[in-house]
């Protein structure tokens, strides 16, 4: 218990990355995606300083002046350093997002948050819900998915959003369609009569949708209320709920466990999340104001 | 000349007592000061004893009490000289190793680049925190866990706690919102400092027993006129510091409090609470664990600088929770919800420890003096599902 | 032919659990049919005497709105059950039914089941029991349409 006195700790520099710093990125591109959703695709400034991510984590994209929001990575993880960030406007931030143009400088903080976790993949079905714009942190799994398409079996995406003119990546669905072996179901809330596809709420396909639930995997992405009922009925076919996955989403200002704003019963959705397994937030999921 | 003996020949060990006179005391407040410590601790002001920059212990408020209740708070002359007769103000030290307004990087916009500057980690002071409480200790070794032992760590809080030099007392007297025995938290300081003092005041001798706590301690301890500690002395603290424990001014029964709260999300003390509570953030304010901050992006009027702060921010503000336009806790019976549910419960799930410290202080400066001992009791005593023996168990 | 409904009617989730001679009496009063894309199944008011067991297709629950001209609100596919109207009074259509592409499906005699229905209770129960199930999955599927998830308050 005793020590003897000793000379005093000398202090040494601060060697610690400060998680608060953004790196500087340069928008390559600005897609417009549906009449409120847009991609911003971007490159590292220097080559040696951008940085990778697994599919279903997050950045934070900085507008300079105008402040920082965080949002789901949307391009292949095995094309990089190029970034892709798609995103719907709802704010300040996004808004000034919206105007900035190829050549301009954003800073980039991450990647922040946890993952699908795609080796639950193999040997196994895949089913995937996505949601309007929650196909966008999907579609990073998507890609390693067909990148590695032999090591799962069936691959079922069941997509659903309000109207078809709010469907995203609807070329590359169609590419997909095509080239791999992949099942693509699509389906509208509401539809003009010149609309000859699904009329109805995504969560009417899981039951007929042509997986093995005693060896599926999950992942489901979209507005809580249809993640909600879609793990429902995920989970009524008799998917397991350790093998059912979704990605939350809450308020965030730092998106490194430091700011609490993102806190979710007692889990941070910036750390914890914000995939999780179903399991996890179970508890949670639903109730009133947590 | 016994203590001229003891400062030149004796090792300090950690965890040996000593006693240093009440006026050696200013000796060793001017030890810290020349080796470049800003001194930080308990001053009078504005009618609360709160915490501030000493220049020498004549600074530190000597005869006051505090009497402390619900949203209650006054200061009282004392007959005794005793300089730390009082428990805990407004401030916590996380004022200091968490400033409420923290510059994080500057960034300069230059034709089509950008440069980013990071703060100088040294533009923070050496602090030395002179009169920490045991709670107190105990809060900066919470806030610790927030931000040094996760994932990511801060580099600013970083840099001023392994600068920070720590002198605790030992309290004297419990506050009347004070429950830190509850909370496993005090009233004796038991690690995490570098000196730890307990007041004595005895038949005219006015003195402190020391209790060595680390190197650094042990560095300004011999520059400061001090004896070995014997048997009375090290008695007359103990039986102080166990009166304390037992006239503490509130409890809180801490046993399967976490698997209680969950079990309650709906309990209806939530609206009995929501109908006193204001959301007016002083307990958030005022606790020393709580950590929730706010970021601020802000830039010139030409648009080429731009700075990011953090900014302290509450859980009981409105658009704390805002998403896709609205707020997930829109209500107030929501928001106080998550603070009391986060300090007692998801606070455990989250960092190991309880987040509660017991210092009675979001008590003292409610203004509708919410006790927070007095919710949790409430629930616990109808608490939905009653759990069974294995429920039960110590705080972790 | 009859019979060879039977086992198609067995293997069918939706008449899992339906007792042997069940099964026989509803096969009794089906038959396969087939539409062409934009073939109406029928029109609002039209009598419901019918219900369908659809295949392979798709049909589009439709309605008549004077400037929006026809509005879908849902669609029923391969598998699903397509319409109620038949086991309740009034006994009519609440809505048009198009094909969206070439559908076959099987169509049962909703007017003989009723009555069918009527004369035996256990074969009733069995009925309404299913169809209630189908009911409030619609209703739980329409709810979630209703809240209009997608917007910007989702």
């Amino acid at each position: 218990m005793a020590t003897m006195l000793e000379q005093a700790e000398v202090v040494t520099a601060g060697l610690v990355p400060d998680p608060m710093l953004p790196v500087p990125y340069r928008i390559q591109r600005v897609k417009q995606e549906t009449d409120d959703t847009f991609t911003l695709e971007i490159l590292p400034e220097d080559s040696s300083k951008g940085f990778s991510f697994a599919p279903g984590q997050f950045n934070m994209l900085y507008v300079f002046g105008v402040g920082e929001v965080p949002i789901s990575v949307s391009s292949d993880p095995d094309d990089l350093p190029l970034l892709k960030h798609t995103t719907r406007v709802v704010g300040t931030v996004t808004k000034a997002m919206r105007q900035l143009k190829r050549g301009e400088i954003m800073g980039i903080r991450g990647p922040f948050g946890s993952h699908w976790p795609l080796e639950e993949a193999t040997g196994r079905d895949v089913v995937i819900v996505a949601g309007g714009i929650g196909l966008a942190p999907l579609r990073p799994a998507l890609y390693r998915l067909m990148a590695e398409r032999e090591k799962s079996r069936k691959i079922v995406l069941l997509y659903g959003t309000r109207t078809p003119e709010d469907m995203l990546y609807r070329h590359e669905l169609e590419q997909w369609r095509g080239k791999f072996d992949l099942e693509i179901q699509i389906t509208v809330d509401r539809a003009a009569s010149t609309w000859r596809g699904n009329v109805g709420v995504v969560t009417t396909m899981i039951p007929r949708a042509p997986f093995d639930p005693s060896n599926t995997f999950a992942m489901v992405c979209g507005p809580e209320v249809m993640m909600r009922f879609a793990v429902m009925e995920i989970l009524r076919r008799g998917v397991a709920a350790e093998r059912t996955y979704l990605s939350a989403e809450r308020n965030m200002k730092c998106g490194v466990g430091f700011c609490g704003h993102c806190q979710y019963g007692p889990t941070f959705v910036c750390k914890d999340g914000p995939v999780f397994a179903f399991p996890r937030i179970a508890a949670i999921l639903g109730k009133s104001e947590i | 000349m016994q203590t001229l003996r003891a400062m030149a020949a004796e090792p300090l060990h950690v965890g040996d007592s000593f006693v240093v006179e009440r006026e050696h005391l200013e000796q060793l407040l001017q030890a810290l000061i020349r080796r470049g410590y800003e001194v930080v601790g308990p001053t009078l002001r504005e009618g609360a004893i709160v915490y501030d920059h000493l220049t020498s212990t004549e600074d530190v408020p000597s005869g006051w009490t505090d009497e402390q209740a619900g949203g209650k708070y006054r200061l009282k002359r004392h007959q005794d000289h005793a300089l730390f007769g009082y428990v805990v103000g407004p401030h916590s030290w996380k004022r200091y190793l968490y400033p409420p307004l923290q510059r994080l990087w500057q960034a300069a916009r230059n034709g089509k680049g950008l440069r980013i500057l990071p703060e100088e980690e040294r533009s923070s002071p050496k602090y030395a925190f002179f009169g920490v409480r045991a709670c107190e200790l105990n809060a900066i070794a919470i806030q610790d866990k927030v931000f040094l032992d996760g994932q990511f760590v801060d580099p600013g809080y970083k840099a001023r706690r392994e600068n920070l030099f720590l002198l605790a007392v030992n309290c004297g007297l419990a506050g009347g919102n004070c429950f830190c025995a509850s909370m496993n938290s005090g009233p004796k300081a038991t690690s995490g400092f570098d000196l730890a003092l307990t007041e004595l005041l005895q038949d005219g001798r006015h003195y402190f027993l020391v209790e060595l706590g680390s190197a650094r301690g042990a560095e300004i301890l011999a520059v400061v006129p001090h004896q070995p500690a014997n048997e009375a002395d090290k008695q007359h603290a103990e039986r102080i510091l166990d009166d304390t424990t037992q006239h503490m001014g509130h409890q809180l029964d801490t046993r399967g409090i976490k698997e209680l709260l969950y079990r309650n999300y709906e309990h209806p003390q939530w609206d009995n609470v929501t109908e006193r509570c204001l959301s007016c953030a002083n307990c958030t304010m005022v606790c020393p664990t709580c950590f929730c901050t706010t970021v601020e992006d802000v830039t010139d009027l030409t648009g080429e600088h731009a700075e990011r702060w953090r900014r302290w921010d509450s859980c009981f503000t409105v658009d704390f929770s805002y998403i896709h336009g609205g707020s997930v806790r829109a209500t107030s019976r929501s928001r106080y919800r998550q603070w009391m549910m986060h300090k007692l419960a998801t606070w455990i799930d989250q960092f190991g420890v309880s987040g509660c410290v017991g210092c009675g202080r979001c008590i003292t400066w409610c203004p509708v003096g919410i006790d927070i001992t007095v919710e949790a009791g409430a629930i616990r005593e109808s608490d939905s599902v009653k759990a069974s023996a294995d429920d039960s168990k110590d705080s972790p | 032919m009859i019979q060879t409904l039977e086992p198609i009617l067995r293997e069918h989730p939706f008449f899992h659990g339906m007792e042997e001679q069940h099964i026989r009496l509803i096969a009794g009063c089906s038959k396969n049919v087939r539409f062409e894309t934009g073939h109406v199944i029928f029109h609002e008011r039209d009598p419901a005497d019918h219900f369908y067991l659809i295949r392979e297709g798709l049909v589009a629950v439709q309605f008549v709105i004077p400037h929006d001209g026809l509005t879908t609100v849902q669609t029923v596919g391969g598998d699903e059950v397509l319409g109620w109207s038949w086991l309740f009074p009034p006994y009519r259509w609440h809505f048009d039914a198009r094909a969206q592409q070439p559908t076959h499906a099987l169509a049962f005699d909703g007017k003989c089941l009723r009555a069918k229905c009527e004369e035996d209770h256990d074969l009733g129960y069995e009925i309404y029991k299913r169809f209630m199930q189908i009911v409030t999955e619609r209703l739980e599927a329409t709810r979630l349409q209703l809240l209009d998830m997608y917007g910007n308050h989702a």
